[in-house]
């Protein structure tokens, strides 16, 4: 019987959590006017000419290119930093680590707001405003730190004899670390890709202020609803419903790193 | 087991430290010297010590902001941390269903900040929103433009729908990191439900725990775009907090430099809590562990 409880309780939660959801793709099937006009449980007329508009406009599709190609670097860059770090942090004590590890920390604990200004000075300098790279590198800021601690978390849930007994069947570290150490932690590096990818998708401030035209993310495109008019409901909804594509495919390649876990005694 | 001691580790950690060092070290030292000059304009600037932080600290304004933050991040983290958990507990543990829920948990984390309050604006209306229509339609005037109770339960439950997520899917990563064998030792000591979770599963989600705890109360604390977009701090100033308060002061007003000392008191307010929290939970527990 109690299994059955917590299923229910799960299902009412993810009802609930689909609600604004589908409120979201409700709007976007519907005319601006419609929208505005009347309550509707469901679209009454529904039409495609929002989603049609998205995939037409140069300005709208090349918003959602654009946020892909810097999401992608940065969760890169951030994985491929922080990996060897992580693997620093759980298996050696070293001058300084303890402090170093909270610092990383810190970086995310200034408000946005303030890394603006000079963050522009500084890409001004050397001439990168408007370039995926900034926005990449920009969002590392919080990506990394974040990326270092949870892959640390699960590093330290590996025991240190496997390492051990891998050193004394002569594997060098690279080789350890690439062919045994990696594919054991692969549930913390499914997790922590989908951390960076969906940080650095949704984030707008930063990406908003270093970009002009050639990298500007779809979040910064969809602010530009707003017309004299007033605002584009639909249009914004089915930007909406397409926002949440790209990541959802990122979750279901990651789901069975995070669902299956890891048995040790198959290593 | 301890630690190997080796300070050649070093050499992992410098790519991170490198990368950090240029995106937050440089911006941070220009910040510090915003907060102690007045500008007046390019190449006119004068030193104007702990003036703008005097200032900054005795803004009535800023007491009541700093007043609703405090009670908006406590509450998300009575919330979302239990919920979560539980949520996680309440997932299947392998199959497409588990599939199912993981793809429909990380939804809402995958709207940009600014979309999820403007949809927040058309779902909560009395008119046309479902969540509006239905409240009513209970019985109760609920209208989040115009009274502050209601404007603060509605940026809660966005708070709730948005990020629970995340504490369910670390704390259910945490889990499933859990080798069986602990279950099989439990299940044959004729553990109880309460037990193997008091006992097994909380011990070992602690790290993950941390994070989930350490990352709500940050963004939490900073949070701008979505209690902004739906409620522009309003009605009055019941639902202004920190980061509201200050981009009001920096682009309002066009304050530099206490925008600069705020911004500084504000990164030492964060900073003392997640410390705080960060050593709570790291000794909280370390008794029956390892």
């Amino acid at each position: 019987m109690r299994i059955q409880k917590r299923t229910v309780g799960l299902v009412i939660y993810l009802v609930l959590l689909l609600l604004p959801i589908y409120w979201m793709l409700n709007m976007s099937l519907r005319s601006n006017a419609d929208i505005l006009n009347a309550f509707a449980l469901y679209p009454t007329d529904p039409t495609l000419e929002n989603y049609i508009k998205i995939f037409t406009e140069e300005s709208w599709y090349s918003g959602y290119l654009n946020s892909l190609i810097y999401v992608s670097i940065n969760t890169a860059i951030s994985l491929l930093t922080a990996l060897p770090a992580a693997y620093a942090f759980s298996r050696y004590r070293f001058l300084g680590d303890k402090h170093m590890f909270f610092w990383l920390l810190t970086n995310r604990m200034a408000p946005p707001a303030v890394f603006l200004l000079p963050f522009f000075q500084l890409y001004s300098t050397f001439g990168l405003i408007d370039t995926h790279i900034a926005v990449a590198i920009s969002h590392c800021l919080f990506n990394v730190p974040l990326a270092v601690w949870i892959l640390e978390g699960f590093m330290s849930g590996v025991p240190r004899e496997i390492d051990e007994t891998a050193y004394i069947d002569g594997y060098s570290f690279p080789r350890f670390f690439a062919t045994v150490f990696v594919p054991l932690i692969r549930t913390g590096i499914g997790v922590t890709a989908f951390f960076c990818f969906m940080f650095s998708w949704v984030e707008l401030l930063l990406a908003r202020t270093l970009t002009v035209t050639n990298a500007k993310p779809i979040a910064a495109v969809m602010t530009r609803t707003v017309s004299a008019t007033g605002l584009d409901w639909g249009l914004l909804a089915a930007a909406g419903i397409l926002t949440i594509v790209p990541g959802a495919l990122v979750i279901w390649f990651v789901r069975n790193y995070m669902a299956k876990g890891f048995a040790l005694g198959r290593v | 087991m301890d630690k190997w001691e080796d300070n050649r580790a070093w050499w992992l950690v410098v790519p991170v430290f490198l990368i950090v060092a240029i995106s937050a070290i440089i911006p941070l030292m220009t910040v510090v010297n915003y907060s102690v000059q007045d500008i007046f304009g390019p190449g006119q600037r004068v030193f104007v010590g702990t003036e703008w932080f005097k200032e900054v600290l005795g803004d009535r304004r800023l007491h009541e902001a700093l007043w609703n933050q405090f009670l908006f991040s406590g509450l998300v983290l009575l919330i979302e941390i239990p919920l979560g958990v539980l949520i996680a507990l309440a997932m299947p543990k392998r199959g497409w269903s588990a599939s199912l829920c993981l793809v429909l948990l990380a939804l809402p984390l995958l709207i940009p900040w600014n979309v999820i309050g403007t949809i927040w604006i058309i779902f909560t209306r009395p008119d046309i929103g479902l969540m509006g229509v239905a409240i009513n339609g209970l019985g109760l005037d609920f209208d989040h433009t115009a009274a502050p109770l209601d404007a603060w339960v509605t940026v809660m439950l966005m708070e709730v729908w948005h990020w629970t997520p995340l504490v369910v899917l670390l704390a259910y990563a945490g889990l499933r990191a859990i080798p069986e064998a602990y279950f099989q030792a439990a299940r044959i000591d004729g553990a109880s439900a309460w037990a193997t979770f008091r006992y097994i599963q909380l011990p070992k989600m602690r790290g993950v725990l941390t994070i989930a705890v350490l990352l709500r109360f940050m963004d939490s604390f900073l949070i701008y775009a979505e209690p902004f977009v739906l409620t522009g701090g309003g009605p009055g100033n019941s639902t202004t907090f920190l980061s509201i308060h200050l981009v009001k002061m920096a682009v309002g007003q066009f304050d530099l430099g206490p925008a600069a000392a705020f911004s500084l008191i504000y990164f030492l307010i964060v900073l003392l809590f997640s410390w705080l929290f960060y050593q709570a939970l790291q000794n909280v527990g370390t008794g029956n562990k390892r």
